[in-house]
């Protein structure tokens, strides 16, 4: 039996689960996951493609619904809440990292920070938005598009964006997939200098074994069970 | 979080961003075309309105054949409106032996309020406008008195016990009677001498009319207040109640300016439908990263929804704005045809502009952008999870709604409305239909095809939603453009051939049955074309199945004088030509001998006279009576000689009758008339040609206000295909990514992407062209009376054209996709 605390322990699985019908009959693609992540820890997710690894970090975001067991973050099970409970709970207190950037175009690279700080009514959004872009390194780059920065900027105003509302929690989905080996490194090496900075949980998904070397912890998916460290 | 502030905060980034500039040119270009369309047709019907009181010389006349009440007068004057009198009656001039029964009429000051008389100083001189009023003591006469008596210019002559001198020739005289055949020649003398000429005594047939003109608002408030007064013995009459051609002229010029402003906002809801489509699509990763992010799918949906309304307000006023300023530039473009000048434009186009702008997206963005808040927050992990598609019966309802709102208070023509949406909605099923069976044909075609044919057709068979989109939307962006060809070219050529160049333009009464031959041939020898002689009768409807007729049974002003009037009735073997049978039949020879009544559909819904009822008229002490077997329509704005009541030679052929013919006299033969007039003396001959002017001019100028409305649904044509185009950018971006990656050629790739457009547009074009042709005859056969032709050209162009039009503009509209880098599409995938 798990013992856990929301604060000690703000994201916990109990006997998750998530599958499909199909025409050829149930496809299981996690089962039974089990899992505890402490506050401040930083776990990786290792495993192949299509292991299933962006669904669990879909379902412990509570952006999908899980077919058995449940999720709970900061001591609230998700299981318990429709779509709108789930978003309001992760407003403000959790961020995503996307292997894809996932910027609005048509917003600076200062607005698209803000965002988040505007969605919870923060009260000196830019202020805020301009402090993170700094410790990213983009104070220059404030008023920036998207298509006007390159991909290691992209996903480093991805990370201030992020990080800006202090989160509890950060999923980060292959965030330098899509960057060359050097962009890469540096953007990880921010990631983890913010998140040890904030003492934020991250919860990595990625099939880059050095950089889940970096991580507290590191778990495999395989055939859609958990395993850990071997 | 503060939606409201969100919302705005976006739309600011959008606007910046061109993230809506699609949506919102569709809206700006549909709500300008809307508006300008609605502040031109305004000024232009008012002016058209305006430029017909002429008929009337004032906005409103008031006639009694009695004094009339001061109070009247002093009404007008109170309300600071223009008034001016005349009196008509009457009278014979005698003049060196030579008497003539003729018309006078004294003008006071101000006549007339609207228009203007035309006046010639000497018998050959030129025609100009009057600035003035016959003086005291002066007469002007109408030209073909003067040969009937003698008379030159600067000779005096005695009307009653006054002496006057004979100062100018009328040649134009706008109020000139609203029946033509009762009309004795004119002379106009001053209000001032009316009274010395003894002329007015209690027995006399005097005419009072008191003419009113005001501002629009002005002459409806008069009128409110006059029929409060119920003052019985007088007519008021506007320019509705006026001649029945210049009606017909102006009615027809009406519809069409309404259904070009009809054409505007279909054009308008399919680009905003297709524009909002490419917006959702566009959004759903906003939406999606807004969810992920902790926002509700309220307000998720509150960010859309200001957001598109606030795209609404700005798009319709910018639109609203751009029809102003594009309508001052049409009246500039057509200002000089009017003989006045144009009503300054009313701030209700405005209104109605953001209206119509607010309404069309409510009803064909709205219904789409609502779904964005359906966007699952797992999209940010799987790209294919999108917007759940809009319910089919959602989206036509809303849109019939909005449309039908839109269209009913645009042109407020429920039947032209309906059938309108009907079209729509017929042709929108149909391009669905057909956009699937497309698909479907075009599966097995892929595989037996090679190169860019294979990957144009797999474009168009691998989406078949976006597919149906784009088909639907160039198929109605063209369908309106081809009944805009259709009703610029056809009807508006068959309205305008309704009164063709030689329609008659002049008119002989009073021919007697002997004189028949004479005439006939005396213009035959001159030249004038056979024309038809037809005998007339003045009789009076006595009684209506066998229920006398009274005034009193009528609460409808114009029923109340044709029943108490004399009719125009005539006989005839065959119909006239420009007349449509509407219930009934035509009677055949063996019919000729029974007592049988033709009536004109107006005139029978007027009095309230049936099919199969039994009319009694009282001709010359004699009563006859027949049954009325069929209905006709008349072309009343033809000029030919036509008739209410048409009886069978069996039934009127004992009667004493009159002969009445109209023909085309060209200018240099005016002599003809002159002889036939010396010839037969007892003949009156009518010369319309300055109603005929007038008329034909009403319908130029409609003619083209109508044109160059249609400019702008042209301009709002040409967004919705590009709107179309744009359909389905997004998809092929990461397309052409792809396939040029994987080695196709970049001439391959075009030649695949011409073909594809070019597919589709010959594809819209067959469906477009069978929907305008079907929308047209409905058109022409139902809304305007005008013959229908089949038209195979209109075929060819919408086929080709489509094809060639939409290929090469769909290719331009995806070049940049040939030169962008894959690599770039690739990396933001």
């Amino acid at each position: 039996m798990l013992q856990t605390s929301p604060n000690s322990h703000p994201v916990t699985a109990k006997g998750l689960m998530k599958f499909v019908e199909t025409s050829q009959g149930r496809l299981d693609i996690l089962q039974q996951i089990d899992l505890e992540v402490a506050a401040g820890e930083a776990v990786a997710i290792l495993g192949a493609s299509g292991s299933g690894k962006s669904t669990l970090l879909g379902l412990l975001a509570g952006l999908d619904e899980a077919s058995a067991g449940d999720v709970t973050l900061f001591g609230t099970t998700l299981g318990g809440l429709d779509e709108d409970g789930r978003a309001a709970l992760r407003a403000g207190q959790v961020g995503f990292v996307f292997q894809s950037f996932q910027l609005l175009s048509g917003m600076t690279a200062l607005e698209n920070v803000m965002l988040p700080l505007e969605l919870v009514g923060h009260a000196h959004a830019e202020q805020a938005a301009r402090d993170a872009l700094s410790k990213a390194g983009l104070a220059e780059r404030l008023t920036h598009y998207p298509s006007q920065l390159s991909g290691g900027e992209q996903q480093r105003v991805a990370l201030a964006r992020a990080f800006a509302p202090s989160p509890k929690v950060l999923f980060a989905d292959e965030p330098t997939a899509n960057l060359d080996a050097h962009t890469g490194e540096k953007v990880a090496e921010l990631l983890f200098e913010l998140q040890e900075q904030s003492g934020t949980v991250l919860i990595l998904v990625t099939h880059d074994e050095m950089l889940a070397q970096r991580c507290d912890r590191r778990l495999y998916l395989r055939e859609g069970c958990l395993e850990s460290d071997r | 979080m503060n939606p409201f502030m969100l919302a705005l905060k976006l739309l600011r980034r959008d606007w910046r961003a061109g993230e809506l500039r699609l949506l919102a040119t569709a809206l700006v270009i549909a709500v300008a075309s809307v508006t300008a369309v609605g502040f031109f047709t305004d000024r232009i019907e008012r002016a058209m309105a305006r430029q017909a009181t002429e008929v009337l010389a004032a906005d409103l006349r008031i006639e009694s054949n009695r004094r009339l009440d001061e109070a009247l007068s002093n009404e007008a004057e109170q309300r600071q409106m223009r008034q001016a009198r005349t009196l008509t009656f009457p009278s014979v001039v005698l003049n060196n032996g030579n008497s003539q029964l003729v018309q006078v009429k004294s003008v006071s000051a101000n006549y007339p309020l609207r228009g203007k008389l035309q006046v010639r100083d000497q018998v050959n001189g030129t025609t100009r406008y009057a600035d003035d009023l016959p003086g005291s003591g002066e007469a002007w006469l109408e030209e073909r008195l003067l040969p009937l008596l003698g008379l030159q210019i600067g000779d005096r002559f005695k009307l009653g016990q006054l002496e006057f001198t004979l100062s100018r020739i009328i040649t134009y005289e706008p109020d000139r009677s609203a029946n033509l055949f009762q009309l004795a020649p004119r002379v106009m003398i001053n209000q001032q001498d009316v009274q010395q000429t003894g002329l007015l005594g209690p027995a006399s047939r005097v005419r009072h009319n008191l003419l009113i003109a005001g501002t629009p608002a002005q002459i409806s408030d008069y009128r409110a207040w006059l029929d409060a007064q119920q003052i019985s013995g007088i007519q008021v009459q506007d320019i509705r109640a006026a001649r029945p051609e210049l009606r017909a002229a102006l009615d027809q010029g009406g519809r069409f300016l309404r259904l070009a402003a009809a054409t505007a906002i279909l054009l308008c809801v399919v680009a905003v439908a297709l524009s909002s489509r490419r917006f959702v699509e566009r959004q759903a990763d906003t939406s999606a990263l807004l969810r992920c992010l902790g926002a509700k799918r309220n307000q998720v949906l509150q960010i859309f929804v200001i957001r598109l309304l606030g795209l609404g307000v700005i798009a319709s006023l910018l639109g609203s704005l751009l029809g102003l300023a594009a309508q001052t530039l049409l009246v500039e473009l057509v200002g000089h045809w009017f003989t006045q000048q144009i009503p300054p434009p009313s701030p209700w186009p405005l209104l109605s502009g953001v209206a119509t702008g607010i309404l069309v997206l409510l009803g064909f963005s709205l219904p789409m952008v609502t779904r964005l808040a359906e966007v699952p927050p797992l999209r940010v992990f799987r790209r294919h999870l999108g917007a759940p598609p809009i319910g089919y019966l959602l989206f036509i309802s809303a849109g019939v709604a909005a449309l039908a709102t839109l269209l009913i208070w645009q042109i407020g023509d429920d039947q032209m409305a309906f059938k309108l949406i009907g079209g729509l909605l017929g042709g929108l099923l149909l391009l669905l239909l057909i956009a699937r069976l497309l698909v479907t044909l075009l599966t097995p075609l892929r595989t037996r095809t090679a190169g860019s044919w294979r990957y144009g057709l797999a474009s168009l068979s691998r989406n078949p939603i976006t597919t149906s989109v784009q088909l639907s939307g160039f198929g109605l962006g063209m369908t309106v453009l081809l009944v805009l060809a259709l009703v610029r070219v056809d009807l508006l050529s068959n309205w305008r051939e309704a009164l063709p160049a030689d329609s008659p333009n002049q008119f002989l009464i009073n021919i007697q049955p002997d004189q028949v031959d004479g005439v006939r041939n005396h213009l035959q020898q001159s030249g004038i074309p056979s024309v038809g002689l037809y005998p007339m009768m003045r009789g009076r409807l006595i009684s209506i199945d066998g229920k006398a007729v009274s005034a009193g049974d009528y609460p409808n002003p114009r029923a109340q004088r044709l029943a108490t009037r004399d009719f125009n009735l005539s006989q005839a073997t065959s119909m006239q030509t420009d007349n449509k049978i509407v219930a009934g039949r035509w009677w055949s020879q063996a019919d000729w001998g029974e007592p049988w009544f033709s009536v004109e559909e107006g005139i029978a819904k007027t009095l309230g006279i049936p099919m199969g009822a039994l009319l009694t008229f009282e001709v010359a002490g004699q009563q006859v009576s027949g049954k009325v077997t069929n209905l006709r329509s008349v072309k009343w704005d033809s000029f030919n000689v036509n008739f209410f009541v048409v009886g069978t030679p069996g039934l009127m052929q004992d009667l004493p009758a009159t002969y009445i013919t109209s023909f085309y006299l060209p200018d240099e033969q005016r002599t003809v008339l002159h002889k036939l007039i010396h010839n037969y003396p007892s003949i009156t001959a009518l010369d319309v040609t300055a109603l005929m002017k007038q008329v034909r001019g009403i319908m130029d100028r409609g003619a083209m206000a109508v044109e160059s409305v249609f400019l702008f649904t042209l301009a709002a044509g040409l967004i919705v295909l590009y709107a179309g185009i744009q359909a389905s950018h997004e998809q092929r971006v990461q397309e052409t990514a792809i396939l040029r990656t994987l080695g196709l050629s970049r001439q391959q790739l075009i030649l695949s992407i011409t073909l594809e457009f070019a597919l589709l547009g010959g594809l819209a074009g067959v469906i477009s062209a069978g929907l305008a042709s079907g929308i047209g005859y409905s058109l022409s056969t139902g809304v305007f009376n005008l013959p229908w032709q089949f038209n195979p050209q209109l075929w060819l162009v919408a086929v080709f054209g489509g094809a060639i039009g939409i290929g090469a503009a769909g290719t331009l509209a995806s070049w940049s996709l040939f030169n962008t880098p894959p690599i770039l599409v690739l990396r933001r995938a």
